[in-house]
């Protein structure tokens, strides 16, 4: 237990020592909300959709968690070349529990993010329909950054260079960002596309987001949260036993 | 923890590798060895640079895995049983191995916790420890701050904070002035004889290994040429001191530096074999 906790706090410390991480961060999520807020608001409206604003957001929030998850695993390779890595590996503590640690620190960090992408996203014009619920969408936050972390650590233990596994990740994370409904709604997509997208693990993080946030599931809250528990769950474990492979 | 009562009845052998051989595409780094390490014993590993010490430390303690071969860790196999052989160690790694982005108070503190080290023993061993190493002033600047010879100390510091059953010291005082070698050893020799800690340690200073080691193992080329004691040696090879007889058995050629080579080789492999399928 106290191990979770130390790797947890490691997490923090790290992010918010880095100041420049942090600005630097927002700036994506602030130019999507600047260019297609803007930029498709007035056809969306037009288009009989409502305000683009209301249901944007919810999906640059999950953005901003998406990236900030996954590329937190990159950590993982920092760690192996400043030789931490190993500090961490021999350890008498259960690679479930380092993995547990590593993905609630960085989980967390990403999950801080968002609710400052919330705050900016108010700025431009975004309401929350419930106040009530808006605990309730950290628990969505959370669920998306424990998924995308866990995803982000077992691909870090599987490469050794940080060049492969930022290709990697900008392969894997830009389809998963404009297939999951952040931009657009799921009704009356084409087939083949609505079948991508249910596979997506983020779909759900973005339909739970947006139900919580204004009232707009397509799935509905709990199948969304059954879907995320069941996947987090899975990729932690996946995780956990290719980090106890590792070799330093 | 638990010390000498853990080791197998009737039988001290703390550490015992047989037939250990590791295979890095084809070139042996470690090549059929065998050892073993008595408990509470302070045993020294020698070798020029690149002989294999490095990659048997990985191996014994669950960093790397063998091709061939058996390690017994206070009776657990790394292969086996990881977590149990993580219990029975601690280690000074060679390179460097802490986080630079910490203070130098957290690195110890987060070492402590790890290694369930209660909250009053850690507080104050931290104190000790950072005081023979000259830091206790600078314990609250980062790490990475720190110069490569304050590194170092920390790093071993770090690494006494714990009291484990075997203590893995990698070339622990290289780099170090005379005075803070001394006062680390002493502080290594209280904890064997205090503690019954037994030291596995490598070095390239000669005169520390003669001062300090109950026994030693020559390793080159991946074999272990000669083990047994200071004086076993010197008559074995008819010198006088271990230097010479060092150099009697290992031969006047520099080796290559180890680390850099090897490792850079491994990673080469490892990325041609992710990315060639």
């Amino acid at each position: 237990m106290n191990a979770i906790y130390v790797l947890w706090l490691r997490q923090l410390k790290r992010y918010f020592r880095s100041k420049t991480r942090i600005i630097g961060s927002l700036g994506q999520p602030l130019l999507f909300l600047v260019a297609l807020g803007f930029g498709f608001g007035p056809i969306y409206a037009k288009a009989g959709g409502g305000d683009y604003i209301q249901f944007l957001a919810p999906g640059i929030i999950a953005m901003s968690i998406l990236f900030t998850a996954t590329f937190s695993g990159i950590e993982v390779l920092w760690d192996r070349q400043f030789g931490f890595l190993k500090e961490i590996l021999v350890a008498p503590v259960s690679r479930l529990h380092i993995m547990i640690g590593k993905t609630l620190g960085s989980a967390t960090v990403a999950v801080i993010q968002g609710v400052i992408v919330f705050f900016m996203s108010l700025i431009f014009g975004f309401r929350p329909t419930d106040i009530v619920l808006l605990p309730l969408a950290l628990v969505y936050m959370g669920l998306i950054a424990i998924i995308f972390t866990a995803l982000g650590t077992t691909i870090a233990s599987l490469i050794d260079d940080t060049q492969g596994f930022q290709l990697i990740m900008s392969f894997l994370i830009m389809p998963i960002f404009f297939l999951s409904g952040a931009l657009f709604p799921m009704q009356s997509l084409p087939k083949a596309v609505a079948v991508i997208s249910s596979m997506n693990p983020l779909t759900y993080g973005v339909d739970g987001l947006r139900g919580v946030l204004i009232n707009g599931a397509h799935f509905g809250l709990v199948t969304d949260f059954t879907v995320l528990i069941v996947i987090a769950t899975g990729i932690m474990v996946i995780g956990a036993y290719l980090f106890s492979r590792m070799q330093a | 923890m638990g010390r000498g009562n853990n080791v197998e009845s009737g039988n001290n052998e703390i550490i015992s590798v047989s037939d250990l051989t590791k295979a890095f595409n084809g070139f042996l780094a470690v090549n059929d060895i065998s050892f073993t390490v008595k408990s509470g014993e302070i045993f020294a590993f020698l070798g020029p640079n690149g002989a294999g010490k490095s990659t048997t430390i990985k191996m014994l303690t669950t960093l790397l895995r063998p091709t061939s071969g058996k390690i017994s860790m206070n009776g657990h196999d790394p292969m086996i049983s990881p977590h149990e052989v993580r219990q029975n160690f601690g280690i000074v790694f060679q390179d460097p191995s802490l986080d630079e982005d910490l203070t130098a108070y957290e690195n110890m503190e987060y070492h402590g916790i790890l290694y369930k080290v209660s909250k009053d023993t850690r507080r104050q061993r931290i104190k000790e420890l950072l005081n023979i190493v000259e830091l206790w002033d600078r314990k609250d600047d980062f790490v990475k701050l720190f110069s490569g010879g304050m590194k170092r100390r920390l790093e071993i510091a770090r690494g006494l904070l714990h009291h484990p059953n075997i203590l893995f010291l990698d070339e622990p005082t290289l780099g170090l002035d005379p005075q803070t070698r001394n006062l680390i050893w002493n502080y290594i020799r209280e904890l064997n004889r205090t503690k019954g800690v037994t030291v596995f340690f490598t070095t390239h200073y000669m005169e520390e290994a003669e001062r300090v080691a109950q026994r030693i193992a020559i390793i080159d080329h991946g074999r272990i040429v000669v083990q047994g004691t200071l004086d076993e040696l010197k008559k074995n090879t008819n010198t006088a001191s271990l230097e010479d007889a060092f150099i009697a058995l290992t031969g006047r050629d520099i080796r290559e530096e180890e680390s850099s080579d090897l490792d850079r080789m491994r990673r080469h492999m490892k990325f041609f074999r992710g990315h060639g399928r």
